[in-house]
């Protein structure tokens, strides 16, 4: 962070560089080696996806203090944004097939793409964040959850079809698999449709890194420890949220824009208030106020949603004795065991406020780790 | 001698609560290079006045102005119009409000009476934070850190400010793991690293013992030198008050009982009416 951290940590941070690089190398290998319908990859697109999203609540809630459930919104405009950017001009009269092939008439590369749907994210986050940051905790949640769904029931709106394609789908537009470089007869010769999404994802969430040890991320920490004083500190209050709240929001952006690209379509219909829960479940297993416990939480999460908890929702059979209980939605009710067992017992999650290089520090910062956290 | 500055001039300022008046007409102001001390009973209404000269607070009625230039003036409006208890009433037809953070860049900077760290932030990071607004920077700037050379100078200015006060062995502590006394002395290097010309101190000895107070004092007086500073505190250890004085101003149930040097305080039959009590059987 600073010249006296440095010295101590380097070793430390050292270690943490290189374990994330390995673990971009493993991916890496993994996908020209297994098949590319493992359910790993899912989990590891998906996760990465999750990732991003869940670091940029991280950086509203766990770090700035702003209790902020607005996320699938953002990631809506978001996913929207890149969708209806990059369609093909030769898609567009199929895709936008009730509207005369829509009102945008161009098409845009996949990175540049990226980086609107992040800046139209924020641009909403801006005007949302005028009126809403005002308020403080529940009020804030509550303001966030309403505009979210609001948005959700906007872009479905058929006035808007032109744009949005209503409550159609929005498909056509590249995804992952199409980072896959491809031989002339169409035999994949390099998979990349995994290694993609973990760059972007890591970049993105290596800028958030940067911010947070940076001048203005410590401003941020010292709204959520004290906005009083970070006030008579001479910290702008409004406009330090403001920031927060657009940069969260353009990282949710990309987020959405992301998961656009794993589903390989759009509806505003997803975009429920329920994964904005999933989201905040992520950060709050992780560790509230810890970027590297949002990354590990929701690779488990993606994986017991979507891999290793799959078979409480079938009908299992040991023998012939049939499990009691498993049937549809089964796995819903574990997670809600699981939530209350993380909220009641581990409260710091798993990380707590402790990031990667902390672990191999011989002094980990005892007074943020220890348990109870700001009581 | 230094040109004489008004660094602070409050002038019948009045802070009403509902129909609680906290602060009444109260009339004061600091010059460059002086230390004033403000005393008075609990609940005299000394922190509200704070509140109000750094923009925590707008006053009910009243103006507030530091070198020369309005930070806050009001007049009862709204609800207050009809429940005004105070004086000076309609002597005021501006509204002027200035925000805690712009007050704070002008040059006035404070303590908390119950401490306000950043707790989940080491002590260098608290010292820190104080630079952010005086830097040149901006969120992409920053984030990138395009900026090292300013960083760089803003954490050696921290460090050797946090040696000055004592603080050199701690500063990858956490702040709430400091010993009491300690997280004082941060605070007040909080203060001073966002550069102020004019320094609040809210209760800075309080929790303090006899041997702790006196260090505090001599403090005080070297921190004043050093930065070239303007001082207006708040304390209850009178012995740090009569020391380091140059003048008093006594508050009594939110109207100012006396003004004076310290030996002309200690010497004066209201404020000890006010401390002791009256005697009603005389």
């Amino acid at each position: 962070m600073t010249i006296i951290r440095k010295k101590k940590a380097d070793a430390a941070t050292w270690i943490s560089i290189g374990i994330v690089a390995l673990i971009y190398v493993a991916v890496f290998v993994a996908e020209q080696l297994l098949p590319p319908t493992h359910m790993l990859f899912t989990v590891l697109k998906k996760g990465a996806t999750y990732a991003l999203v869940a670091v940029s609540m991280n950086l509203l809630n766990g770090f700035t203090g702003l209790f902020s459930l607005g996320q699938a919104g953002f990631m809506l405009v978001g996913a929207y944004t890149y969708a209806i950017l990059t369609i093909p001009v030769a898609q567009r009269p199929a895709v936008y097939q009730y509207f005369d092939g829509g009102l945008v008439q161009f098409t845009m590369p996949v990175i540049p793409a990226l980086i609107c749907a992040g800046l139209i994210a924020a641009i909403f986050a801006f005007l949302i964040g005028l009126p809403v940051l005002r308020l403080k905790s529940d009020y804030l949640a509550i303001a966030t959850l309403g505009f979210a769904e609001i948005i959700r029931a906007v872009f479905q709106w058929k006035n808007i079809g032109a744009l949005t394609n209503g409550s159609n789908l929005l498909r056509a537009f590249p995804t992952f698999e199409d980072f896959n470089i491809r031989a002339a007869d169409g035999t994949v010769k390099l998979y990349l449709s995994t290694l993609v999404p973990f760059l972007i994802a890591g970049v993105c969430i290596g800028l958030i890194v940067l911010l947070l040890h940076s001048s203005h991320g410590r401003a941020f920490m010292a709204i959520r420890d004290d906005e009083i004083a970070a006030e008579a500190m001479g910290i702008n209050l409004s406009r330090h949220k403001q920031m927060a709240f657009c940069t969260s929001s353009f990282f949710a952006g990309i987020g959405g824009a992301m998961l656009a690209m794993y589903t390989a379509s759009v509806q505003a219909k997803s975009f429920t208030s329920a994964m904005t829960y999933e989201i905040l479940l992520i950060v709050v297993i992780g560790g509230i106020g810890s970027v590297t416990g949002s990354c590990i939480s929701s690779f488990l999460f993606v994986a017991c949603s979507e891999w290793w908890l799959r078979f409480l929702d079938q009908k299992q059979m040991i023998g012939d004795f049939e499990v009691p209980l498993l049937r549809n939605g089964f796995r819903l009710v574990v997670f809600s065991v699981i939530i209350m067992i993380v909220v009641l017992f581990f409260r710091q999650g798993i990380m707590g406020t402790r990031e990667l290089p902390d672990l191999f520090r011989k002094h980990p910062k005892k007074a943020k780790a220890a348990k109870g956290g700001k009581a | 001698m230094m040109e004489k500055i008004r660094m602070l001039d409050l002038e019948n300022v009045t802070m009403q609560f509902g129909g609680v008046v906290a602060v009444d007409s109260l009339s004061m102001h600091v010059d460059n290079g002086e230390i004033v001390a403000l005393i008075g009973p609990n609940g005299a209404g000394k922190t509200t006045a704070f509140n109000v000269i750094t923009g925590v607070y707008t006053p009910t009625n009243g103006r507030v102005s530091f070198k020369d230039k309005v930070i806050a003036e009001s007049y009862p409006n709204g609800k207050m119009k009809r429940m005004y208890a105070g004086a000076h009433n309609g002597e005021y037809k501006k509204l002027i409000t200035t925000s805690p953070d712009r007050i704070a860049y002008l040059g006035v900077a404070r303590t908390f009476q119950n401490i306000r760290l950043f707790k989940n932030m080491t002590v260098l990071e608290n010292v820190l934070v104080a630079h952010h607004m005086r830097m040149k920077n901006n969120l992409l700037t920053s984030t990138l850190h395009l900026t090292g050379a300013e960083e760089k100078r803003v954490c050696e200015e921290s460090i050797a400010l946090l040696n000055l006060l004592g603080l050199g062995d701690v500063i990858n502590e956490n702040a709430a793991s400091l010993p009491y006394g300690k997280q004082r002395y941060l605070e007040i290097a909080r203060a001073l690293a966002t550069d102020p010309e004019l320094l609040l101190l809210d209760e800075p000895a309080a929790g303090m013992n006899p041997q702790e107070t006196i260090e505090l004092s001599r403090f005080i007086l070297k921190i004043r030198e050093q930065f070239g500073l303007t001082i207006l505190l708040i304390e209850h250890h009178m012995n740090l008050v009569m020391d380091i004085s140059d003048r008093i101003y006594v508050l009594d149930f939110g109207k100012q009982i006396a003004e004076g040097t310290p030996a002309e305080i200690q010497k004066n039959p209201v404020v000890i009416a006010a401390y002791l009590g009256e005697d009603e059987e005389e």
